[in-house]
């Protein structure tokens, strides 16, 4: 191994998520718990194994359900010895537990480190507004204080000010953007864990609401309940467990654009062309060597943004590269987030995505599988100034 | 803010439905406006429309404007970084069309905007765009500052700039 690049001494090596609804009937620990021992029967290892835990953004106080379990409750409900354990949400995206347990496991404090994210805001959303920029008798502070004042009560409002600049720089057409989503729900309709599964058409699209231009309702993603786990081991480890390991071949993890949201540098692009050129700068591997993409959805410029950004097509063409979505389908040659998505499988934030790298990677993805054993997949975390990417391959 | 909230917001996805905890106004006034908490740095910022001034932080040394204000100059590295009025004047750099009715009362649609200031490129301030039908607000479209106090905050808005000629 390249001793510069930890992360392909890393692997996955079993995965887990619970039940994922529109209204659980099971707590938010629970939902963690029965994610975290599928994951860990799923690598071939037992409670002892697990000796570090990764999460992010970690446990909060919240009523809106983004994130209610924490390291510490996971911990002491499977009664864990740990080497190693961290949890905080100033990271490269959500997929910075992953870069985290990379560094634990090269420092040698940990072998195996379960890594988990669970949301509750299917059923938090029925009790309250999840408004984070409106709280009655409180002030805004901090850098979303500048949007306040300004009737923005959503991340929809703040992102969809640079998926309008996107829109405007690249002249993307409405029935290209549209694609995303119809190419997602169509694999959400080969998914029985999916939310949403009855297929849509470009009239649907259309129907849609419209949310805050240019995003229509089935631009967002859908709010649900369910906890997924991963465990990363160490390669050696890994060699000798069940699954085949799932090479953690390359990150991006940078932050080189100005991190405000009303001053990003990039406003077309997001903050994610850097990420990703850091990524292709760790690997002989090449977007063309890629067979698989679960790219971040949070909206569907997001992962608009990520097919330029990950350099799958050029800067601006993302529309004519998704033409008719026959290339991003399961049939195409990049077929793109295959379970359906935030959008339509339910808002798991990132580890949906990383769930569903490993599903087809270990061939498990049913009606959705993705032909010809595909082993090589590009992954990624957030929107705004945020990001996080990863390559896996399967060994 | 909390980090909670923060990190929520940052990496949010749809957020539909109205918020049960807010009355149900009947008149045509528009929801109240979230405010922003006063600090040392940010003050200027958010009362100068009392003397109807737009006050951005600028380097008293090399001239460059930092926004968000903090008391240091990225450029030179100088510590003598204070408000100072600005024209109010800029160009849109990006804005949204609000369609959703994410509260009761709120009256759709409405704009929401980055503006860049006239006096230096990448020093962008969040506003709604006023005194103009949404389906006006253009890309680049120049705009002139107007404030709206709020409690004791002269809230920074943006309308149409005659003075600029057409876009
Ligand atoms: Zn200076």
């Amino acid at each position: 191994m390249d001793q510069r690049y930890p992360e392909k001494n890393c692997a996955i090596t079993g995965i887990g998520q619970s039940e994922v609804s529109r209204g659980a009937t099971k707590s938010a620990l629970e939902l963690t718990v029965d994610a975290a021992l599928e994951a860990i029967a799923d690598a071939g290892l037992s409670r002892a194994d697990i000796d570090g835990i990764a999460t992010w953004p970690g446990a909060s106080d919240v009523t809106t359900g983004f994130s209610p379990v924490g390291i510490p409750s996971l911990q002491d409900a499977l009664r864990l010895k740990l080497g190693w354990y961290c949890g905080g949400g100033e990271m490269p995206g959500q997929y910075g537990a992953v870069f985290e347990a990379i560094g634990a496991i090269a420092a040698n404090l940990c072998n195996n480190v379960l890594i988990f994210r669970t949301v509750y805001e299917a059923t938090a959303r029925k009790a309250s507004f999840a408004n984070s920029l409106l709280r009655a008798g409180t002030r805004a502070q901090g850098m979303f204080s500048w949007y306040a004042p300004y009737y923005n009560y959503a991340a929809a409002m703040q992102q969809a000010l640079f998926f309008n600049r996107y829109v405007h720089e690249s002249g993307i057409k409405p029935e290209q953007q549209a694609q995303i989503a119809i190419n997602q729900r169509r694999n959400a309709s080969l998914n029985p864990k999916a939310i949403y599964r009855t297929p849509i058409t470009l009239d649907d699209y259309f129907n849609g609401r419209i949310i805050a231009t240019p995003l229509r309702i089935f631009d967002c993603d859908l709010p649900c309940d369910g906890a997924t786990a991963i465990i990363v081991s160490r390669m050696d480890i890994a060699r000798d467990l069940p699954n085949p390991p799932i090479r953690i071949e390359a990150v991006g993890t940078n932050m080189h654009y100005r991190n405000e949201w009303t001053q990003l540098d990039a406003l077309a692009t997001q903050a994610q062309p850097a990420v990703a050129e850091m990524m292709w700068s760790r690997t002989d591997l090449k977007p063309k060597d890629v067979r698989l993409a679960q790219l971040y959805d949070g909206f569907s410029f997001h992962t608009i943004n990520w097919l330029e950004n990950f350099g799958f097509c050029k800067r601006f063409e993302a529309g004519d590269f998704i033409a008719d979505g026959k290339r991003i389908a399961l049939e195409g040659e990049l077929p793109l987030n295959t379970s359906g998505g935030a959008l339509s499988a339910g808002r798991l934030h990132a580890y949906g995505a990383v769930h569903e790298a490993c599903t087809q990677m270990w061939s498990r993805a049913g009606e959705r599988q993705v032909a010809g054993e595909p082993d090589v997949c590009a992954t990624s975390t957030a929107g705004g100034p945020l990001a996080g990417a990863m390559l896996l391959v399967r060994d | 803010m909390r980090l909670h909230d923060l990190t929520r917001a940052m990496i949010n996805g749809s957020t539909t439905g109205p918020a049960p905890g807010v009355d149900r106004d009947m008149s045509n006034a528009m929801p109240p406006r979230a405010l922003p908490l006063l600090d040392n740095d940010n003050t200027a910022y958010w009362t100068g429309g009392a003397n109807a001034e737009l006050l951005i932080h600028r380097c008293s040394d090399c001239g460059y404007y930092v926004h968000p204000p903090v008391n240091f100059c990225p450029d030179c590295e100088g510590r003598k970084v204070a408000p100072h009025p600005v024209s109010g004047k800029g160009t849109v750099e990006t804005f949204t069309v609000v369609h959703q009715q994410w509260v009761p009362g709120l009256k759709v649609p409405y704009v929401l905007a980055l503006v860049t200031i006239a006096e230096q490129d990448g020093v962008r301030l969040a506003g709604n765009i006023v005194n103009c039908e949404p389906e006006e607000v253009s890309f680049g479209m120049p705009v002139k500052v107007l404030f709206e106090q709020n409690e004791d905050v002269w809230v920074p808005l943006f309308e149409p700039d005659p003075d600029a000629g057409a876009a």
